[in-house]
């Protein structure tokens, strides 16, 4: 849907612009090779031509851009190797969409036609930045996703790696994860703890949800605090209090004991996200079911249940991450037999160097993206359920 | 290594009624603590699979949490339930358990086996029962490993004090014992005047002082892994750690590192057995603390780990490493080549002055 | 509607006055919303704050010296402290009996621990007295204050006893002062030498850490809000995976990775090395100093300023922008007077938690803080495991929880615990 009409630009323009990005880009692969100076005019100069062919290309837009990226793709291998090759060819790729992107005149098809150029620019500088603050926010994965599959035991990017070399990859910590017995019984704590703490902190917390949004509750900023304070007190506080307390009461060192503790951590999520969905609950709803004779349980399973699920879910899922993540607590409240999954990572760090916990990060984050597309997915459905279609 | 939810559970079981076991009867669970990695691997493989092919019905659960050992056994005897059978401590940490009643003593030699030659258990341990209540596995030093590509070899421990002749940073540990003591020796002082001086508010300044020459180029460290990963990224030319990390570093990693010998810092490792015990507990305690600390088995571990064995009779029977087949002899701290001038730090001074020296140092530190 | 003349009190269907009626259903709706909380608030209460009130109480607690030496402390009671000499027979004729109960009981050398923390070496006089007061015979061994002597000097001390008088009561302010970097003096409390005092610095610097952390989040969080709230919201829903998938990623591995990448031989100064913009030997000095630490926590806060600017910055119109620009208003303007005071509340509600929880973070700066970016959880941390001096502990960490809930207060105040939300 174009907002504004697609018109040619100018081929000043686009040589301008794309000279002004490469001049940039030129700066950085300048100062490489030793000179800064050189790099600007020659990387100005080389996009200024660029740009200035292109808008009279327009018709040949694919080849143009084929050409583009082979072309930066050998230029950079010839400077650098394999790894600067691969560096050039995505430059390439990136520069031949951005003059045709400028040349075309694309980029205002979805801007209101009323912008100014200053608009325009400072509409897409603001972008860049989001997008610096995104890398900036995914930069750890991008990280260990890579390290996980170093051949050595360090946390090294290791020559051989940075060559792009087959024997500086290998499978063995994944392959450490899969058959070492800690790992594997640290994977089945977790997996056996925090979905009962999540069931606790979701039982109760729904139910406190809702007799939290009827209208008269007395006490209510009190309760709300204490229910929200797991989340405000300092966890090593948290720990050490849990700790001296669980032990007098015989539930350190007890699967139960590590279950409450984690329990108690991941209410305020259930809390507060369900309080969140209860916020938009139409009361008229429940009447209108108690009108028709429904009495209060048949209720709450077949109106008011099914509205408020994804917020109920979405709270397991923050709770159930909290326990999954969860070190400070379970190091203190948990022993031998309770030793979860960020406990080994703990002592992982501590007391050996072992890239399997990167392996382990790695195989983490794969299933939070599962979760994330799934609440996702929940959320559209019950915005579909209560009539509202995202736009 | 299997501690599965079953066992667990059924240790769990165990623990709440321990009376189900008539009373003469050994205990078929046994929770070892140790500090994990390639130390607790050794101590399963020379220890607790041999004891387990001789005990088919029995559970070995291992608990890695030796770091928090004191304060955790603390709380579990203030608690009254004590969930752990033995307990892997350095020899400050023993001392202190035993001070606090939190320790079982133990009787050297009728509780644990004599040497072959029939020479007794206190006799072939020697001055390394420290303490009543512990019972030395392994002798570990804190030293130094240094970049051999980055520096030169250097020979004296007070080339981590020369930044100009080994220019780059260096790692240490977070804590003021050794680190105290090393900068007084380099400062000058004799060896054997190194306490009286630390007793003395001066000489805590003095140490401070000449700490101080080198703050800016120190990356303090306070897990054993930190320095071997930090030597390997480059990160820094010089640190130190516990000598089994360099050698697997160096040995098994193939790191370009060398290990500095001078000034090492002996300490102990061994075993502490929590006070207060039930009686099929204590007997299957015994039973595994007999047999892991004789002679042939803690010779045994020395093919895994490059710590010397604390027994004098189990030292001509440390072989070649399990795996790479180098003789394990030369990289033992004890070995005399390596153990020319040693750092023995005092216990009992530290005992005493740690809670103050620390405050000290960490407020230098944070200064 | 009837068109009734009634004057008397409006009645219910059931013949009971309305307002009556009313109250009645006002009451069963208060019980009902109480009952449906009371599991919750039960369990909280049982698992979670009585623990931490547990916990606290040891920040005053001193039972144990008048426990292990209940003798002692009542013969002790008379003696001047100002005297400058060791009290007189009777008070260690007190003390051995005291010490031979505690010494078979092995209770002597906690009772040494604990003073230790107050006077460095009363440790090892409790352990050596006690080794020999096994074998005493407290009736006919006297006199005992030759023994006490014999066994170390310091027993004739007065500095020694004056520690034992003072921390004699069963509750005692003495962790508190220490918490603050003071302790009792001869008369009352007084500061520590300037070499000891640490726990102000760290609690400033903690306060100062988390205010630049916050402030790091507002700027990067600021325009990541702003564009998930403005963008169509599939491809804002796409974005809002990028901003929760660190959120659900270990933060041992977070931690981890920022090392990696910070370092000197790290990912971000070997590029810069290679880009020929930093010379090999300047390479940045970017971990292990407040600067990593503030990075890595901004990076590890960041979705907590997200959300809850995100789900303030949704109900805002973006019309009222357009409207403000057609009458004339540069994009500067329409925004600072228009746009931005609508999102001060999101601001808050982001600020205020990030605030809160970076105060109370510990591993992350013990893995990346080096000397200069430890928090004052760090102290507690080590007071807890290493140290063993839990009622420190626990006074650091009822000061610090004073701190959070103040600020948990003043957030519920400004903006209101509901208007919390997450994703």
């Amino acid at each position: 849907m174009a907002l504004t009409p697609v018109k040619k630009q100018t081929p000043t323009f686009t040589a301008s612009v794309s000279a002004a990005a490469g001049a940039f880009a030129g700066l950085f692969v300048g100062t490489a090779q030793g000179s800064g100076l050189l790099g600007i005019v020659v990387g100005a100069l080389l996009m200024a031509i660029l740009g200035f062919v292109s808008t009279g290309l327009i018709e040949k837009e694919k080849i143009v851009r084929a050409v583009v990226l082979v072309a930066c793709g050998i230029a950079g291998f010839a400077i650098g190797g394999l790894p600067a090759g691969i560096i050039g060819a995505l430059f390439g790729l990136f520069f031949g969409w951005f003059v045709f992107w400028l040349a075309t005149g694309r980029y205002r098809s979805r801007l209101a036609p009323y912008l100014t150029s200053g608009q325009v620019l400072w509409h897409f500088t603001f972008r860049v930045i989001c997008g610096v603050i995104f890398v900036f926010l995914i930069t750890p994965i991008l990280v260990v996703m890579p390290l996980s599959f170093n051949a050595q035991d360090f946390f090294t990017f290791t020559p051989e790696m940075l060559r792009f070399e087959a024997e500086g990859y290998s499978l063995k910590h994944y392959r450490d994860f899969f058959t070492s017995d800690q790992w594997q019984s640290a994977l089945r704590n977790s997996l056996t703890i925090a979905p009962m703490a999540t069931v606790l902190s979701v039982g109760f917390g729904t139910l406190a949800a809702i007799g939290l949004s009827q209208p008269h509750v007395p006490f209510r900023r009190a309760i709300m605090a204490i229910l929200i304070s797991p989340m405000i007190v300092p966890l090593i506080i948290s720990a050490a209090g849990m700790y001296f307390f669980y032990s007098r009461i015989g539930l350190q060192g007890t699967y139960f004991g590590v279950v409450l503790a984690h329990a108690a951590l991941g209410i305020p999520f259930v809390i507060i996200t369900v309080t969140a969905t209860l916020v938009g609950f139409d009361r008229s709803l429940t009447r209108a079911a108690a009108n028709m004779g429904a009495d209060p349980v048949t209720t709450f399973f077949k109106v008011q249940m099914p509205l408020i699920l994804p917020g109920v879910i979405s709270g397991g899922l923050f709770a159930f991450i909290t326990s999954f993540d969860e070190v400070v607590v379970v190091l203190f409240v948990g022993s031998a037999g309770q030793k979860t999954l960020p406990w080994q990572m703990f002592t992982g760090l501590r007391e050996q160097i072992s890239p399997t916990i990167l392996a382990v990060a790695t195989i983490l984050v794969v299933i939070s993206i599962c979760l994330l597309t799934t609440v996702e997915m929940l959320r559209r459905r019950s915005e579909r359920l209560r009539g509202i279609t995202p736009t | 290594m299997k501690f599965s939810k079953f066992s667990a559970l059924a240790a769990t079981t165990a623990l709440c009624a321990p009376m189900a076991y008539a009373d003469g009867h050994m205990s078929n669970e046994l929770t070892l603590v140790s500090w994990g990695g390639a130390y607790q691997s050794s101590q399963h493989k020379a220890y607790v699979e041999p004891y387990l092919a001789m005990n088919p019905g029995l559970k070995v659960i291992w608990d890695e949490s030796s770091a928090e050992a004191v304060a955790k056994l603390r709380a579990m005897n203030e608690a009254g339930n004590v969930t752990w059978d033995l307990v892997d401590a350095v020899a400050s940490d023993s001392m202190r358990l035993c001070d606090e009643g939190l320790a079982e003593e133990i009787d050297h030699d009728n509780d644990l086996a004599a040497a072959p030659d029939g020479t007794s258990a206190s006799d072939d341990f020697g001055a390394l029962l420290v303490s009543d209540c512990f019972v030395p596995q392994i002798v570990y030093s804190t030293t130094f490993g240094y970049r051999t590509d980055l520096i030169d070899k250097p020979d004296s421990v007070c080339a981590i004090f020369d930044l100009d002749k080994y220019p780059g940073k260096r790692s240490l540990q977070k804590r003021p014992i050794d680190n105290m003591e090393w900068a007084l020796y380099c400062d000058g002082v004799a060896k054997d005047d190194i306490y009286d001086t630390l007793s003395t508010p001066e000489g805590v300044d003095k140490a401070l002082a000449k700490l101080d020459t080198i703050k800016d180029s120190v990356v303090w460290w306070s897990a054993g892994a930190e320095t071997p990963q930090l030597l390997a990224d480059g990160e820094v030319v010089m640190g130190s750690t516990y000598n089994g990390r360099l050698f697997s570093a160096i040995a098994e990693q193939n790191q370009p590192i060398g290990m500095l010998w001078d000034m090492q810092s002996f300490d102990l490792d061994g075993w502490v057995m929590p006070a207060g015990l039930p009686e099929d507990r204590k007997a299957r305690a015994m039973d595994f603390l007999k047999f892991a600390t004789d002679t042939q088995r803690l010779a045994d571990q020395a093919k895994y780990i490059s710590y010397g064995p604390a027994r004098a009779s189990s030292a001509p029977l440390v072989g070649k490493h399990a795996e790479l087949g180098i003789d394990m002899a030369p990289h033992m701290p004890t070995d005399p080549a390596n153990a020319g001038n040693v750092h023995v730090y005092d216990y009992e001074w530290w005992a005493d002055n740690r809670d103050d020296l620390d405050g000290k140092f960490q407020a230098w530190l944070a200064k | 509607m009837s068109d009734t003349t009634n004057s008397g009190p409006v009645l219910a269907a059931d013949g009971t006055p309305l307002k009556r009626s009313l109250a009645r259903a006002l009451r069963m709706q208060k019980i009902r919303a109480l009952m449906l909380i009371a599991p919750l608030l039960l369990f909280v209460l049982l698992t979670f704050i009585l623990p931490i009130a547990d916990m606290l109480f040891r920040s005053v607690e001193n039972q144990i010296v008048s426990e292990t030496l209940p003798r002692t402390v009542v013969a002790l009671a008379d003696w001047d402290s100002e005297s400058g000499e060791a009290p007189d027979e009777e008070v260690f004729t007190a003390l051995a009996e005291d010490m031979k109960i505690a010494a078979e009981a092995k209770l002597h050398t906690r009772v040494g621990s604990r003073l230790n923390y107050e006077n460095p070496g009363i440790s090892s006089l409790f352990r050596k007295a006690g080794r020999k007061a096994k074998k005493w015979d407290i009736e006919n061994d006297g006199p005992f204050k030759e023994k006490f002597l014999d066994i170390h000097k310091n027993w004739g001390s007065p500095d020694v006893w004056r520690t034992i008088q003072v921390y004699s009561p069963k509750l005692t302010n003495g962790y508190f002062l220490n918490a603050a970097d003071m302790k009792k003096g001869a008369d009352g409390a007084e500061w520590r030498p300037e070499n000891e005092q640490i726990y102000w610095t760290l609690f400033i610097r903690t306060l100062i850490m988390s205010l630049a952390i916050t402030t790091s989040c507002i700027i990067l969080g600021y325009p990541v809000a702003w564009i998930l709230a403005n963008l169509p919201s599939r491809s804002a829903n796409l974005l809002m995976i990028l901003v929760l998938l660190p959120f659900w990623t270990s933060l041992l591995v977070r931690t981890s990775a920022w090392k990696v990448m910070l370092q000197q031989q790290g990912v971000i100064n070997e590029t810069l090395v290679w880009l020929g913009l930093v010379a090999d030997d300047a390479r940045l000095v970017m971990i292990n100093n407040q600067f990593g630490t503030i990075v890595a926590m901004t990076h590890i806060l960041l979705p907590f300023m997200i959300l809850p600017m995100y789900s303030v910055m949704q109900t805002i119109n973006p019309t009222y922008l357009r409207a403000a620009k057609s009458l004339g208003a540069t994009n500067w303007t329409s925004f600072w007077r228009v746009y931005f005071p609508q999102s001060v509340p999101g601001i808050g509600a982001g600020s205020i938690l990030v605030f809160i929880l970076s105060i109370g973070y510990y591993i992350t700066p013990e893995l990346v803080g080096g000397t200069k970016g430890v928090f004052i959880s760090n102290r507690i941390a080590f007071h807890i495991s290493s140290s063993l001096n839990w009622g420190l502990a626990a006074a650091l960490g009822t000061i610090l929880l004073v701190v959070v809930l103040g600020l948990y207060w003043a957030y519920d105040k400004i903006v209101g615990i509901d208007n919390v939300k997450l994703g």
